[in-house]
């Protein structure tokens, strides 16, 4: 937040003349609009506020599920208005999820190297050095199926796999049994198609295309007897990213 | 121990969500149900309104004004004799619930021989009428856990429209299995 302040107002030094009035102004009242909302909920006493914590230090904190089903709920009234559809609902709660992949990415990176456990990242880095960022689809699998769903809720993936038909080997498929934005949430029979697990796909792209692999995904009912709200998230690698699986499988590169 | 239905009335007195739980139950058509869940819910506000309120007898108005009309057997302020000014005050305080501190539930239980109504209305006005067994207890426990997974799978659905008829499966999928896991 005080990042593009900072810039602006460097350039209105550098500028001068009536130019620099105009940037001046847009930074007051930028200025003006941020001190308005710190007033709001969330300055502590101490005048701390978020960007002062440790990273660290909501790891292990609880948050209410119940503020999350209703905050998830709105989202998805939000999301419903003026669409065409049931994919292009689907499609705006991707593109909610996404910004959201792209974030976690480095607070996910950061997290598990503080641990710095060689087998938190993913499980074929055998070496004693610290983990790396994925360069394989593999890696980057393991990691989405472990930490990142850890991250978000708590515990990983129920499975994890590959699509067995040989005209689509860029399909991966990731199951989820009872996903957590789903828990509330029970879907119309007329829109029996969606699956506003959308958002989680959503997240899960934001995260592959922020390792560099051109991926699109999508979620999917695939109810059971047991698990009647199962979900596959079906992850289409792009013709990029598997031109250079082969090189590197070439090159032996895990 | 066996819950026959339950039946969820929106705070207009409309009918939003009927479900049966044992078989064999003689089925009302859906008109019937609407009527049922109307009339219900005048009846409630009926008795409601007419919860019998104990006098007041020693009224702090009163002695000040007329010491003259005290004496008589029913110290009534709203008689001619006294003054006009502080009748419409004390009228509504001369008469009280049994228990001032809580306010007058309409009818909250109705019992036959072959089965029980009991009704919980929630502080929004949405009412729940269960019916059970007779013999059934701890029927407030039930009607808590319906309460909390109406709130939850309900209340919680972005495709809940309120005050509409209530179409979630998950509260279905969780009603039924959670009073199959009862008995």
């Amino acid at each position: 937040m005080t990042q593009p302040a900072r810039h602006a107002a460097m350039l209105s030094i550098s500028n001068g003349g009536p130019n620099a009035v105009a940037v001046d102004k847009q930074q007051s009242q930028h200025i003006h609009t941020q001190s308005q909302s710190s007033q709001g909920l969330r300055v502590p006493s101490n005048r701390k506020t978020i960007y002062d914590r440790h990273l660290n230090r909501s790891r292990s904190a609880e948050l209410s599920r119940a503020s999350f089903a209703f905050l998830f709920a709105e989202m998805v009234t939000y999301a419903q208005r003026r669409v065409t559809g049931i994919q292009d609902l689907e499609r705006r709660l991707n593109e909610q999820g996404y910004p959201l992949g792209l974030r976690l990415l480095d607070l996910l990176y950061y997290r598990t190297m503080a641990s710095s456990t060689s087998s938190s990242l993913s499980s074929s880095s055998t070496s004693a050095a610290p983990p790396n960022r994925p360069l394989r689809i593999l890696p980057l699998l393991h990691l989405i199926h472990g930490p990142l769903w850890r991250l978000l809720f708590n515990r990983p993936a129920d499975a994890l796999e590959h699509s067995v038909s040989p005209e689509t080997p860029n399909e991966y498929m990731i199951t989820d049994n009872d996903p957590l934005v789903n828990t509330y949430i029970s879907v119309p029979k007329e829109m029996s198609m969606l699956n506003c697990a959308a958002f989680v796909a959503g997240i899960i792209e934001g995260v592959c295309d922020g390792c560099g692999f051109e991926a699109k995904v999508t979620a999917h009912n695939q109810p059971t007897e047991m698990w009647p709200g199962r979900t596959i998230f079906l992850l289409r690698f792009g013709e990029s990213v598997m031109e250079r699986e082969k090189v590197l499988e070439r090159a032996g590169v895990k | 121990m066996a819950v026959f239905s339950l039946i969820i009335i929106n705070k207009a007195g409309g009918l939003v969500y009927q479900r049966e739980f044992q078989p064999g139950l003689r089925k009302l058509s859906t008109n019937d149900y609407l009527v049922l869940a109307g009339t219900f819910h005048g009846v409630h506000a009926i008795t409601r309104s007419i919860t019998p309120k104990l006098p007041l007898v020693a009224t702090t108005t009163n002695p000040p004004i007329a010491p003259t009309t005290a004496t008589t057997p029913t110290p009534n302020v709203t008689s001619p004799s006294s003054t006009s000014t502080p009748t419409p005050s004390s009228s509504s305080s001369t008469y009280t619930y049994p228990n001032p501190g809580i306010p007058a539930t309409g009818l909250e239980c109705l019992e036959t021989d072959k089965f029980r109504l009991t009704c919980f209305q929630t502080l929004t006005g949405t009412k729940f009428l269960l019916f059970t067994e007779p013999t059934m207890v701890n029927i407030d426990v039930v009607m808590k856990k319906i309460y909390e997974l109406y709130a939850d799978f309900v209340m919680k659905n972005p495709f809940y429209q309120l005050e509409m008829p209530v179409r979630c499966e998950s509260f279905d999928r969780n009603l039924q299995g959670w009073l199959r896991g009862r008995t």
